[in-house]
């Protein structure tokens, strides 16, 4: 591992913009996450948080700026320089997407185990047991009952979907994860856990995250960070707790105003 | 339907496809040659026999077939198989070449579903009929993104479906058509052929071609490449085995055919490989069911 | 003693031989004339040179007389003739703008120039079977023709001329596919696409066009024109350096006008559909022409979502020659591989019952 890697940002976004035609995605945004931060984006619909996510984690080429990511034997490196293989590469070690809904991000046509097992088989792994208990211990993380472990996913409650997702992602100890409304669409007790337990992996992995949510409850409880969007553009950043506290632009006083104390 | 001298259909070019035809098929081979185990389109001419039914092999070995060349065709192992010998029938028609039953004797050996028992040697060339030429098409529908899984070596998915069989039976399930990893590159179906014959195409002296007529792919192993069944560490790739010998030659070692003989549902096992169980009955050797004063031959 | 099978030469001589029996039925029975099925069975005809992608009447009533009338098997038969023939070159384009229509119709406006033109067609016969028909009767001679046919413009120019319609143009300068030559490549463009569908099966092609009339991809399409009639292949050999005219054939056109679109550059137009097949083949042509336009989908900035608008879908699958030999290469033996799955679901079975007999969940079993 190089010596510079703890000295500098994980990420660093740099006047990023994407454009449709004439409609604007996101416009000239940059931002810097460190190690095992989790930052937070939030807006409402249109507001272009998923547009910058996806910029941001390759699943969309910007038309403006630059995305460099840290990578472990080379530093800080552009991710749209690097060759499709390498980034897929990436996109299936180093970090991890996790999907608003859970099934764009699952292979519903095999076991719970084989899902959580695909990205050890993609990088080499070959030994049917260790496989097997890697998979095994990362259910039991996500608290899935392994006794599952052979079931299709098409069995399973939205909530353990959405928890299956995210074991498939951190089975390479992933250093940056991105999340797309992670808590969309399951109803608020199973929420409330699912948010508790991201907590927890997010603290004991040391992972960092880039959250979108229109969710101003879920950011309270994850980020560090947060940034405020509005109609393409970052209106509002700083710690969680001084801007929804202490909301300085007209949008985020709105934003905040609006939305009933969690 | 009028023929020339040397027995060939009058009108019709040697082995049916136009020279152009042939140059265009043989800069496939040779692409495919360099490239072991990869799967390089090709512009599949429609043949009088159907898709489906072996027009690639037929169209790769009218490619290649020179007048000099002596020519077997089996199918299920056989050459007396309806489509085999309709195959063979094809090409002395419209090549006049010589044909051969016996696997030595051949210099082109195009078959369906099997890998002939008798070891080949490096002055043959197999060419295999392939239904299905792409290994990721089961879990990948699309071309589109399987070219590119090809192109980028994205083969984790092929070891899931592995992982899924024992996860769900104890064991690899893929009893044909197993796929393999050639020259540490491309991941490659072997065609129809058993499991068992998968060590066969390993180090093989001679070279191996590959036809797939209705999804126009041709791909190829050249001889003396490095051919490896797809596996786990702790469950490795393994053959099927019959715990009995052939009735009629008494080989332990060759694939063999179950055939229901009466209505009690009695069964007899018999080499695959016809040719194979007939040059061993030759030299002697006999089966429990072929017990020599029995012989009716 | 078991005696292993041979004989499969002399079976299938026999097989042959009992078809070529069957195939002329009873000696009794008047043997049927190419003729006579070039003339009497013309759709046949028509629908085997259009998915045989090859122009001769003859050749094509030799392939429903040798096939029986499977006009699938037909297809095949000429097919399989095509790859023996030579290739000169290629023709010029045909301009059916040229074409004197025998029929020209269209729903797009009550009257036109030139009128609509029924011609021969079976649209407002009621379907009762006609028993005058099967005694063999004289039929009524066709009424007088008022005019002689003569070119027509067509209905799409008109409201091309408006800038009403999307304008026709090639998307580049290079000669026109061939999927003949060179297998499919996806994404594919348009002119090949257009031409899997020519040569594609009619029935697939009906069901995805009605698919996409009852939602799945709904393009709003209106026949802007049907026409048929004759045209003139020309060719221009490079020792002359004109084009000269080496057949006449009969082709029907259908061009389709489809749910205008416009952007923040362009107003709004419509869009189109075409179809195009060999002698008299409507329901072909107009079926091509609603798959032709639902493939544009994306091109044209629409969500596409339904498998009439699934390139790959549509022309893997749309080919009747490749279709029909795979389904039908189920009747080969494949009893090599069945042995092996037979073996493979034995020892599962024995493993289960050992595992059951122990008690125990079955563990990892080895061969």
């Amino acid at each position: 591992m190089s010596a510079n890697r703890q000295d500098g940002p994980l990420l660093r976004v740099a006047g990023l913009g994407r454009d449709y035609g004439r409609i604007v995605g996101c416009r000239e945004v940059s931002f810097e996450l460190w190690p095992g931060e989790v930052l937070g984006i939030v807006g409402e619909s249109g507001s272009g948080k998923t547009t910058l996510l996806k910029c941001a984690s390759a699943q969309l080429e910007p038309t403006a700026g630059t995305v460099k990511f840290d990578m472990r034997a080379r530093g800080l490196t552009d991710i749209w320089g690097l060759s499709e293989a390498e980034r897929r590469m990436l996109m299936r070690t180093d970090w991890g997407i996790v999907h608003q809904n859970p099934r764009d991000g699952l292979r519903l046509g095999v076991s719970a185990g084989a899902n959580v097992g695909e990205r050890l088989m993609a990088v080499g792994a070959r030994h049917y047991g260790e496989i097997r208990r890697e998979a095994s211990h990362w259910l039991g993380r996500v608290e899935i009952d392994t006794g599952r472990m052979d079931d299709l996913p098409e069995t399973f409650s939205g909530g353990m979907l959405q928890r299956l997702q995210i074991a498939r992602n951190l089975v390479t100890r992933p250093r940056l994860v991105f999340m797309d409304e992670p808590t969309s669409g399951l109803d608020v007790s199973v929420q409330a856990r699912l948010l508790d337990l991201l907590r927890g992996l997010v603290a004991d992995l040391g992972v960092a995250c880039i959250v979108v949510t229109h969710d101003l409850g879920v950011v309270r409880l994850l980020a560090h960070r947060l940034m405020v969007m509005h109609r393409g553009r970052v209106v509002e950043h700083g710690l969680t707790d001084q801007v929804l506290d202490d909301p300085q632009h007209a949008y985020t006083q709105l934003l905040v105003s609006s939305i009933l104390p969690v | 339907m009028t023929t020339a001298d040397d027995g060939r259909l009058a009108g019709y070019n040697f082995a049916y496809l136009d020279e152009q035809t042939k140059r265009m098929i043989r800069r496939a081979v040779l692409k495919a040659v360099a490239i072991p185990g990869h799967q390089v389109p090709f512009g599949s001419r429609e043949m009088p026999l159907p898709y489906g039914w072996g027009t690639g092999g037929i169209q790769v070995t009218a490619s290649i077939l020179g007048p000099r060349d002596v020519l077997k065709v089996i199918d299920q192992g056989a050459d007396d198989t309806t489509n085999a010998v309709s195959i063979r029938r094809f090409f002395a028609l419209t090549a006049g070449v010589a044909t051969t039953e016996k696997t030595t004797e051949a210099t082109i050996v195009q078959t369906r579903h099997r890998v002939p028992e008798t070891r080949l040697t490096e002055r043959q060339i197999l060419v295999y009929q392939v239904p299905i030429p792409e290994p990721l098409r089961w879990l990948e529908p699309s071309e589109v993104e399987t070219r590119k899984m090809h192109a980028l070596a994205e083969y984790g998915v092929m070891h899931v479906r592995l992982y899924e069989d024992i996860a769900q039976h104890g064991r690899i399930a893929q009893t044909y058509d197993y796929p393999v990893e050639v020259a540490g590159r491309y991941l490659m179906r072997p065609s129809p052929v058993p499991k068992f014959d998968n060590p066969k195409l390993d180090n093989c002296p001679a070279l191996q071609l590959f036809g797939a007529g209705r999804e126009k792919r041709i791909y190829a192993v050249p001889p003396y490449t490095r051919v490896k069944s797809l596996d786990f560490d702790d469950h490795p790739f393994s053959v099927e085995g019959w715990d009995r010998a052939c009735g009629l030659c008494g080989s332990t070692e060759s694939y063999l055919d179950e055939m229901i003989v009466d209505d009690e549902g009695r069964r007899l096992f018999v080499c695959s490989d016809t040719d194979y169980c007939g040059q061993r009955q030759a030299a002697g050797h006999r089966g429990p069911a072929n017990a020599p004063k029995e012989a009716a031959e | 003693m078991y005696v292993a099978v041979k004989g499969g030469e002399r079976a299938i001589d026999n097989a042959h031989r009992l078809l070529a029996e069957e195939r002329r039925g009873d000696p009794a029975v008047p043997e049927l004339t190419l003729e006579q099925i070039d003339q009497q069975l013309a759709h046949a005809v028509d629908r085997v040179m259009t998915e045989g992608s090859l122009y001769d009447r003859r050749l094509a009533a030799l392939a429903v007389k040798q096939a029986r009338g499977d006009l699938v098997e037909a297809i095949f038969l000429l097919r399989a003739y095509r790859t023996t023939l030579p290739r000169f070159g290629a023709a010029l384009p045909i301009d059916t703008a040229r074409m004197a229509p025998r029929r020209r119709i269209s729903a797009t406006f009550k009257d036109l120039p030139g009128g609509q033109i029924l011609g021969p067609t079976f649209d407002y016969t009621h379907r009762l079977l006609d028993f005058d028909l099967a005694e063999g009767r004289e039929p009524a001679p066709a009424a007088e023709v008022a005019a002689e046919p003569r070119p027509l413009p067509r209905v799409v120019d008109l409201l091309d001329r408006e800038g009403l319609i999307e304008p026709e143009v090639a998307a580049s300068d290079e000669p026109a596919g061939d999927l003949t030559r060179r297998p499919l490549t996806l994404p594919e463009t348009r002119d090949v696409r257009l031409q899997g569908l020519a040569r594609g099966d009619e029935g697939f092609l009906l069901a995805l066009g009605y698919s996409t009339q009852r939602g799945y991809g709904r393009n709003h399409p209106f026949a802007g024109e049907i026409r048929l009639g004759e045209v003139a292949v020309e060719f221009m050999p490079e020792e002359l350096g004109f084009a000269i005219e080496i057949a006449e054939i009969t082709v029907t056109e259908c061009q389709m006008v489809n749910q205008f679109k416009g952007s923040a550059e362009a107003p709004p137009q419509f869009t189109r559909g075409y179809g195009l097949a060999f002698g008299h083949c409507e329901r072909k042509a107009m079926a091509m022409a609603l798959v032709d336009r639902a493939l544009r989908a994306k091109e044209l900035g629409e969500e596409a979502t339904t498998p009439a608008q699934d390139e790959e879908f549509v022309l893997y699958h749309a080919d009747n020659v490749e279709a029909q030999g795979f389904v039908q290469h189920l009747k080969l033996p494949h009893y090599v591989d069945f042995q092996s799955e037979l073996v493979m679901v034995r020892g599962l079975r024995k493993a289960f019952a050992a595992a059951n007999n122990a008690g125990d969940t079955p563990a990892e079993a080895a061969e």
